[in-house]
């Protein structure tokens, strides 16, 4: 792609420099004058009631400033605290999962906010947990909050038959005839496939620090994905207007989902309200395993029916989220969108439910659900790939959706790059020639994202030396930063250098949605790039007047302005900046952009496994793997290669190393020692096989990036063990221990 | 599990000689700790899992600095000595292979920078991946009090997870490890879930020794980690092989015999069962490198 | 106490308790250093004491004294990046950056010992510090194109 001189280079990330030589600002580096520590006491019990909570001991304390409960929270005055779902919840009458907030110190060090905490008396009264969803569904089983409806959350529907319900949320769609549809397979397969709840695994761990000014606003630095919603949300809380809190952006050590979540921040704005003092949180690692929120563990039923050619005829899903102990955001939400979209089913029943249990509560995590359905979809798509004897990749061509094609939420699907996405990877797979080993195997998925709408704003100022300061409210977890900023460049001609991308707090900054759902250099671009436009219209406008011709007569190129290839009617953008602020000028050039309502830009990665399996210990190593992704346009593919090699590193984590050990209900594997995360030692190089099939709605073509990579790699891995070892695991992670029980039934039998 | 927190206060003593130690240690009380590398000790401490009132450093001291071999005396390993520097000590490269392998295992590059061998068994966790490789090299602990020094059989070091045999008042200054007979070979393989920076689910050490008139084992020690309360020897499965010619098959009953003298419990990183096949399978493999080097087979 | 970091001496009170990562952050202000799980399980407090890696966090203060360390903010030298903090750069083999510090820490003891590794030897030296981000292999290569530089 020729075609741009900036957007589609390898570039170096502006924020590298400040990363590498350790001056980059992250929460947890923000330190006050005369600043508090707060600390949270936490709930031991999986299901429990409060019967007695007393603080007095703990406030009683030299050095404590603060002792918060639920009863002082403002925010649970006006709203159930099952509405402020992304937040920590202090608990009320009960506790529904171990490592609940119970209360909250703030103190002159750590060591006494600590020592506090201790001193709080709690009187629990213990209730037989609920841990299993299924268990959990049953109408028999009591309901874990007395004001929990389906889909209706914290007040009942008009409907009178309507009870509480540990289903938080329900969906169904229904398209054609199944039973039909099944009738006219040849081969119909039905699994079922289980995953435990995973851990985002962001090195940085929860961070927030909060002051408040002599007028009474609440300022708070903390790693929130979305600056604009944390403010809403800590508003909310502190029953306050969202005017009185601004939220200052930071470096973020990493969030894939898991930053949307609020884990402190609103709990230190408290306390540093009640002080009036600067206060610091921090959670230590443990803390953040057992009580920030990991993606949910899942239960997938699927039944597929094929005709004996291998297209598929009917199909039927029922996807059930572990929601823990609180109605997170619904992972229901998005089963709607990405659950068998990818393929051609002209019968099908899609379900999802998201259930709670007494565990800890889940949060979004890289393409939320999305994985564990795949997980599912595509384990089974290799089935059935076995049982007719055809190539897996061929398989998934034949039926792949296409342009027009109806997904099940009945979106009409516009220009994808599924098809060729494939295609690409059955040509890679073809050069790099078929595995020798017999302990080896490979695996074909599919992963897809349909994406998010989301809606940004920004700023495009042109200083008087002609550099131009890009001014937006999103916090950069992607590189987003530097995206925007080859797109200001490109936009002016101007070199990387000139551009100056700020991420203002939300005071001074215009709206971002958080940055989440790989929406963001998709739809930021288009906002960035309208704000490029709006600039230039102005700058033309000042340029025609100069030279007193037609504005639209003027082109952009190297920073400067020329009138239909004319160089004595040409004006550096400095100059027309310059002149525009001058005592007589027009006033400052700022250009303005909005996005809003920008259809998603779907997109499929194909991912191919190799490993080999140590069939005496069960162990695998990946040997090599490569995914294949339609990308729209790759804006840096430096930044798009390094997304797609992280999420298969959490995918490969995923499938085979990492999941949560519960017992009854705790959290066991509480460590990064005992929660493993792959190392350098446990992954191969990874390619990443760009594919450019433009979208028809992001600017230059881009489309979403960051979730398609993960979502394919826990099939992916499964189905290269049995392509290894002949051994099917249908749930997760699929340990050593596992696949050697797998290798063994299958001695037996 | 435990969270971590603050460290309670402690008065903190870094004597220069060992004799300095000793008197520290007579008159502490029993909460005292030692700390060398502090890799576990630290953690521990962050853990809430101890709270010593006192903390006595031995890095100062000269005799726990020691990092000696000769023929005659053997391999001297000082209490302080950090895991990176055994892994890079000629002796130890050209002479105890199955120690290198086993120190070069545990934690990550800066846990060896910091950590001990005598850290590693003092913290005496069934996993700990020195213990099979010293337990094999016929290896003792020299501990010294205001008393006088004695040198512990690694054999009867280990007591329970988490205690040794050390008694109070008492420091661990060295190990001292035999310099290998000749004709002997030996290796330590480990499983874990992790390629690095993970605990042993099961480790095996075997070491060999061989008659080099009939070829028959003159010797054979089998040690295993992570299958009972301490690290330990599989003596029935040792005596068994003791004296033998090795076939395929010996090596096949030898494993056998070491799974059935394993003691495995089931935990986060297996079950008792998987730990048992493991047994096998590390013993089989640990027997089939040393009969390797061994030239036995090939 | 005097501790020698980056080159500078300082003199500071230490309570025995403190690790050497809370004083490097706290006291000295040098918040380069990051804090990940405080167990040594990740890497990413890793510093230079006397030019080996280790975690800061499962070291106390009080055991540094009179030794020499190294914090991410002595690795550029009279504001030229080191070879490693520019091949980081320029491999793109930083993303949230949080992991960098160590990694990069980490990496500079490597080479120093050994400057001409294979793949397997920097994965293995780079073991000790997870990174979620990346993926690891644009951190493999950028290691592997400072040896070259």
């Amino acid at each position: 792609m020729a075609k741009y001189s900036v957007v589609g280079k390898r570039v170096p990330r502006i924020d590298a420099l400040n990363k590498v030589t350790g001056t980059a600002v992250y929460s947890g580096d923000v330190i006050l004058p005369d600043m508090l520590y707060g600390k949270v006491l936490r709930n031991p019990h999986t299901h429990a009631i409060i019967q007695r909570l007393d603080v007095t001991k703990a406030q009683a304390l030299e050095g404590v400033k603060a002792v918060i409960t639920a009863s002082d929270v403002p925010g649970y005055q006006s709203r159930s605290p099952l509405l402020l779902a992304e937040m920590p919840h202090l608990a009320q009458e009960k506790v529904t999962y171990a490592g609940q907030p119970v209360a909250v110190v703030a103190a002159t060090s750590i060591e006494i906010a600590e020592k506090a905490v201790d001193l709080i008396e709690v009187e629990y009264e213990e209730l037989p947990p609920i841990l299993d969803v299924l268990e959990s569904m049953k109408p028999e089983t009591p309901p874990i909050y007395p004001d929990l409806y389906t889909n209706f959350i914290a007040s009942p529907p008009s409907d009178e038959d309507s009870t509480p319900s540990n289903i938080a949320y329900h969906m169904v769609i229904n398209r054609g005839d199944l039973e039909a549809g099944f009738k006219e397979a040849d081969l119909i397969l039905e699994n079922t496939f289980r995953t435990q709840p995973v851990h985002h695994g962001y090195l940085e761990p929860f961070a927030a620090v909060a002051s408040v000014d002599m007028g009474g606003k609440v300022i708070v630095w903390t790693q929130s994905q979305g600056v604009f919603t944390a403010r809403q949300m800590i508003a909310a809380f502190l029953d306050l207007p969202a005017s009185r809190v601004n939220l200052v952006p930071v470096e973020i050590g990493g969030a894939f989902g898991g930053k949307s979540f609020l884990a402190l921040a609103p709990l230190c704005a408290l306390l540093a309200l009640k002080t009036g003092r600067p206060v610091r949180m921090e959670m230590s690692r443990d803390e953040v395993i057992k009580a920030a929120r990991p993606a949910p563990g899942s239960v997938t039923t699927i039944k597929m029916g094929v005709t004996k050619e291998g297209y598929i005829t009917a199909a039927s899903i029922s996807l059930i989220y572990d929601a823990g102990g609180f109605p997170e955001m619904s992972h229901t939400m998005f089963a709607r969108g990405n659950t068998l979209s990818h393929y051609k089913i002209p019968n099908l029943k899609i379900e999802a439910f998201d259930v709670l249990t007494n565990k800890v509560p889940v949060t979004y995590y890289r393409a939320p659900g999305t994985p564990q359905n795949h997980f599912a979809v595509e384990s089974q798509m290799d089935l059935i790939a076995r049982v007719l004897d055809m190539d897996p990749l061929q398989l998934r061509i034949q039926n792949i959706a296409v342009e027009g094609d109806t997904a099940p939420s009945g979106e009409i699907l516009p220009k994808v790059g599924y098809k060729e996405t494939l295609e690409r990877m059955a040509e890679y797979l073809k050069e790099k020639g078929s595995l020798q080993g017999d302990d080896q195997g490979r695996g074909v998925a599919c992963g897809f994202w349909h994406g998010a709408t989301v809606t940004f704003g920004a700023y495009v100022h042109i200083n008087i030396d002609g550099s131009v300061t890009l001014v937006v409210g999103v916090t950069d977890v992607s590189g987003s930063r530097t995206s925007i900023a080859q797109i200001v460049a490109e936009e002016f001609g101007i070199p990387m250098e000139s551009v100056s991308v700020v991420v203002g707090d939300t005071d001074t900054a215009p709206w971002a949605s958080p940055s989440v759902g790989s929406q963001t250099i998709y739809s930021l671009s288009q906002a960035v790039y309208r704000a490029c436009q709006d600039a230039k219209e102005q700058l033309r406008h000042l340029a025609a007047a100069r030279f007193e011709v037609e504005a639209s007569g003027f082109e952009f190129a190297n920073g400067r302005l020329i009138f239909q290839g004319d160089a004595e009617k040409s004006i550096a953008i400095g100059s027309l900046a310059r002149y525009s602020i001058s005592f007589r000028g027009a006033g400052p050039v700022v250009g303005r952009g909005s996005i809003g309502g920008l259809p998603p830009a779907p997109s499929v990665a194909v991912h191919a496994a190799d490993v080999e399996i140590d069939k005496e210990t069960g162990k695998v190593k990946v040997l090599s793997y490569a995914v294949a992704q339609d990308v729209g346009l790759a804006v840096n593919p430096l930044s798009v290669e390094g997304q797609i090699q992280g999420a298969v590193t959490q995918g490969i984590g995923w499938a085979l190393m990492e999941g949560y050990q519960f017992d009854q209900g705790k959290v066991q594997n509480d460590t990064l020692l005992d929660y493993r995360m792959p190392t350098a030692t446990d992954v191969p190089m990874i390619d990443a096989l760009l594919v450019e099939v433009g979208s028809d709605s992001g600017i230059y073509g881009i489309r979403h990036v960051g979730e398609p990579p993960i979502v394919g790699a826990l099939a992916a891995i499964a189905n290269a063990i049995q392509s290894a070892t002949g051994v099917r695991i249908k749930e997760l992670p699929m340990t050593p221990e596992a696949i050697l029980n797998g290798l063994k039934e299958q001695n037996k039998s | 599990m435990t969270s971590i927190r603050s460290i309670d206060r402690f008065e903190y003593r870094a004597p220069g000689s060992l004799d300095e130690t000793l008197d520290i240690l007579k008159t502490s009380g029993t909460d005292a700790k030692v700390l060398a590398g502090g890799t576990d000790l630290i953690l521990q401490m962050k853990q809430g899992l101890i709270r010593p009132s006192l903390v006595v450093d031995v890095k100062k001291v000269p005799e726990l600095n020691r990092l000696e071999w000769d023929e005659v005396g053997g391999l001297h390993v000082g209490a302080v000595v950090p895991l990176n520097k055994l892994a890079t000590f000629p002796a130890i490269l050209e002479r105890y292979n199955i120690l290198a392998q086993a120190c070069s295992v545990i934690g990550s590059a800066q846990v060896r920078n910091r950590g001990t061998m005598a850290g590693n068994i003092c913290n005496a966790a069934p996993s700990a991946d020195s213990a099979p490789a010293l337990l094999c090299l016929g290896a003792g602990a020299v501990v010294a009090s205001s008393n006088g020094a004695r040198s512990i059989d690694l054999n009867d070091f280990f007591v329970a997870p988490g205690e040794t045999a050390i008694g109070d008042g008492e420091l661990m200054v060295e190990i001292e490890v035999p310099t290998p007979p000749p004709h002997s070979a030996g290796c330590y393989i480990r499983h874990t879930t992790r390629e690095e920076m993970d605990i042993a689910v099961v480790g095996v050490a075997s070491f060999l020794t061989l008659s080099p008139q009939d070829k028959t084992l003159k010797e054979a020690r089998i040690a295993l980690g992570a299958v009972a309360p301490t690290p330990v020897r599989a003596h029935g499965a040792e005596a068994f092989l003791t004296g033998k010619s090795v076939t395929p098959d010996i090596i096949e009953e030898v494993a056998e015999k070491a799974a059935a003298e394993a003691n495995p419990i089931s935990d986060l990183r297996g079950s008792a069962e998987y730990r048992r096949e493991l047994v096998r399978v590390l013993v089989r493999r640990t027997l089939r490198e040393s009969c390797s080097e061994l030239g036995l087979i090939e | 106490m005097k501790i020698k970091v980056n080159g500078q001496d300082y003199e500071i009170t230490v309570e025995p308790g403190r690790t050497l990562l809370d004083i490097l952050r706290y006291e000295l202000r040098l918040t380069g250093t990051k804090e990940g799980c405080g167990t040594g399980s990740c890497g990413s407090c890793t510093v230079l004491l006397d030019g080996e890696a280790v975690n800061s966090c499962l070291v106390f203060a009080i055991e540094v004294e009179g030794k020499e360390i190294t914090t991410i903010e002595g690795l550029s030298q009279q504001g030229k990046l080191h070879p490693l903090q520019q091949a980081f750069i320029d491999e793109g083999a930083v993303q949230c950056g949080f992991c960098t510090p160590g990694v990069i820490l980490t990496a500079k003891a490597f080479l120093d010992s050994n400057p001409h590794p294979t793949e397997l030897e920097i994965r293995q030296a780079i073991a000790g510090n997870l990174c979620r981000c990346t993926g690891y292999d644009k951190i493999v290569r950028a290691i592997m194109s400072a040896t070259n530089s």
